[in-house]
């Protein structure tokens, strides 16, 4: 088991240069730089600047110094923040992300399930129809047009919400719901295609000729069986979703770091754009080693670690 | 002798968009306290459908009993309500699948699979379970069963597999034991140990058994009295002798020839032809179209039976006195 996971870990730090070096040559080559858009025409003042964050060096020394900064997980002040170090951005901002991206997934999961196996318990009938027609629209409405259809009614007419910020669990609702349709959708409709294919196979039929009630025979020989699917698509949206979305973010000015994603790139921010991809990609490399390691528990036919002599 | 099982003129349906396939069309038969029954019969004759009925298991929609009794020890099966039916499921009636490679579900351990039907019909401590399951283990034969429990179906043989689905269909002493094609799916020598099991389980429980299969092989084996199926009916019933030695049906007889034999020179004399459409099944006898001796009148009239003996019975019009007097002019000239 600990060859494995030194060997797991080992690939992981590989990907994860790969991943930086990628990063770091489509940094360089799309023209612009942090100091244009600023009105900073004076060429001393530019200079000084590109000296200051080490901008003016040869491209294989910034190289190397990037990777001593990714190695040392210390990415150095925001360009355009310089107040602020990238480091403060992602600790203030991640929080706030991942507690949204929780709820949301957590959300997401448990209602996209029984979603997916009412609709499979029942196929071909009203409760099946009726759940596979909110999963299209649920994959089909971007979640942007949900927000604003939320807040319109839920917040504006109804009053029932708060119209945006993050403060109380109340705040949470919306941008929750928005963000929890579309993988909720995804969820349904993976549940719903490998359990109806699970409830013919032979073993269900025994269970039910043991004479279980339905329940367990759902429960205990279906659902699991019927998760792996789920499972496979869990990491990448764990990822995707706990490290904060650009556009839920903003509707619902909630200071979490989605904004960091695409505003770094805009201004050309290397240290951010640097931290943001670094963080991402280790986030969701050890997701996946998380799926990895989940597989084997749910499975006992995958061997996460070398056969056992049988 | 005590009858356990009766059935009286079943009939099983389904629908499809194609129309409704009868898959199941008035079948008689009855089960004997500690007797082995066979259902033999060709593929999609209604063997396992018919079995399917006995316990409650036909998919419904699309399937429907549309007629006829089950009587489980004279209670009639096809009226009791699920509930009812799941508590005589794996308790008094069990049933064993054809395939025991997916008969198991791979996620969970042998142990759990096998107590899980005692702990959800009596009430039993853990320890309890789990000392009836090593006994059941024991009886089938699998050694080290202490340490078998625990592990998964994907490190069991196909026959250890077969084994442990035995054992899970009797780990609650029923009387009765459908087994569904138990050996179809195994190899031959594997074949063998699993019918001597069977044999060996009925001493020790006295368990009736439904044996359903098309291995005539298997029925000579281990069945006392056996039914032959065709196309949705029984079209003859005896005591193994009086099948494999006196058939009456010209199906029984063709099943019989189509069996190789290892002494037997010259090439295997199949059926010709092939089963009827049940979506519309003929009028008259089902096997005319294939039946070497058919008359005009089995294309009309479904023959009634003939009662040969206390356990033998056909239905065929070669049985009419009028038939058996033209076979003996037919000879004589």
């Amino acid at each position: 088991m600990l060859k494995y996971i030194l060997k797991k870990l080992l690939i992981m730090v590989l990907t994860l240069w790969i991943i930086i070096t990628l990063t770091f040559v489509l940094m360089v080559s799309v023209p612009g730089s942090p100091f244009n858009s600023e009105g900073n025409s004076n060429e001393i003042v530019q200079q000084n600047l590109e000296r200051h964050y080490n901008l003016d060096k040869p491209i294989h020394v910034q190289y190397l110094l990037y990777l001593k900064s990714v190695a040392t997980l210390d990415f150095g002040p925001s360009i355009k923040q310089p107040n602020q170090t990238v480091n403060d951005l992602l600790g203030r901002g991640f929080p706030i992300s991942a507690e949204l991206g929780l709820i949301t997934i957590i959300v997401a999961v448990i209602s996209g399930i029984i979603l997916g196996i009412l609709a499979a318990l029942r196929h071909n009938g009203v409760i099946d129809y009726l759940a596979m027609g909110i999963a299209v629209l649920g994959i089909s409405i971007p979640n942007f047009i949900l927000a604003t259809l939320l807040i319109q009614k839920l917040a504006v007419d109804w009053e029932f919400f708060p119209v945006a910020t993050w403060k109380s669990p109340m705040h949470m609702v919306l941008p929750v719901l928005a963000l929890a349709t579309g993988p909720m959708a995804i969820i349904a409709r993976l549940t719903r295609s490998t359990m109806l294919e699970v409830l013919t196979q032979d073993y269900i039929k025994m269970a039910r000729a043991k004479g279980l009630t339905p329940w367990k025979i759902i429960v205990k020989h279906a659902l699991r069986n019927a998760l792996m699917p789920v499972i496979t698509i869990m990491g990448t949206l764990l990822a995707g979703i706990m490290t904060g979305s650009f556009v839920i973010e903003q509707i619902f000015a909630i200071p979490g770091m989605g904004k960091y994603f695409v505003e770094s790139i805009n201004h050309r921010d290397f240290p951010v754009i640097m931290g943001t991809t670094v963080f991402y990609s280790a986030f969701l490399i050890v997701m996946l080693f998380l799926v990895d390691i989940a597989y084997g528990i749910l499975d006992p036919r995958i061997k996460v670690t070398k056969k056992e002599g049988e | 002798m005590e009858k356990i099982l009766e059935v009286k003129d079943l009939h099983v349906t389904f629908t499809t968009y194609g129309g409704t396939v009868q898959a199941v069309r008035g079948v008689d038969f009855h089960l004997n306290k500690g007797e082995t029954l066979a259902i033999v019969g060709e593929s999609g004759c209604g063997k396992s459908v018919t079995s399917n009925a006995i316990m409650g298991l036909i998919p419904n929609p699309p399937g429907k009993i549309s007629g006829g009794k089950i009587l489980f020890k004279g209670k009639d099966l096809t009226k009791l309500q699920e509930k009812k039916m799941r508590s005589i499921r794996g308790v008094d009636i069990s049933m064993i699948f054809q395939d025991p490679m997916t008969a198991l579900n791979p996620t969970l351990t042998i142990g759990t699979q096998l107590m899980e039907g005692l702990k959800q019909h009596r009430k039993v401590s853990d320890k309890e379970a789990k000392k009836r399951a090593l006994e059941m283990m024991d009886l089938v034969g699998i050694p080290n069963p202490e340490e078998r429990m625990k592990q998964y179906p994907h490190q069991f043989s196909g026959g250890m597999r077969q084994r442990i689905v035995i054992a899970i269909a009797l780990i609650c002493e029923p009387e009765l034991l459908i087994a569904d094609e138990p050996t179809t799916a195994l190899d031959v020598t594997i074949q063998a140990q699993i019918l001597e099991l069977f044999e060996k389980i009925q001493e020790v429980t006295g368990v009736s058994i439904i044996l359903i299969t098309h291995d005539l092989g298997v029925v000579a084996k281990i069945a006392d009295r056996i039914a032959v199926m065709y196309a949705g009916k029984i079209i003859e019933t005896g005591t193994k002798r009086e099948i494999f030695y006196k058939p009456q049906h010209p199906y029984t007889r063709g099943l019989l020839n189509s069996v190789p034999r290892l002494d037997a020179k010259g090439k295997l004399k199949p059926i010709d032809g092939t089963p009827p459409d049940l979506f519309s099944p003929p009028k008259g006898c089902p096997f005319t179209a294939r039946c070497p001796m058919a008359m005009e009148v089995c294309n009309k009239i479904y023959p009634g039976s003939t009662t040969l003996s206390d356990s033998h019975s056909v239905d065929c019009w070669l049985q009419d006195e009028r038939a058996k007097q033209l076979l003996a002019t037919m000879v004589t000239n």
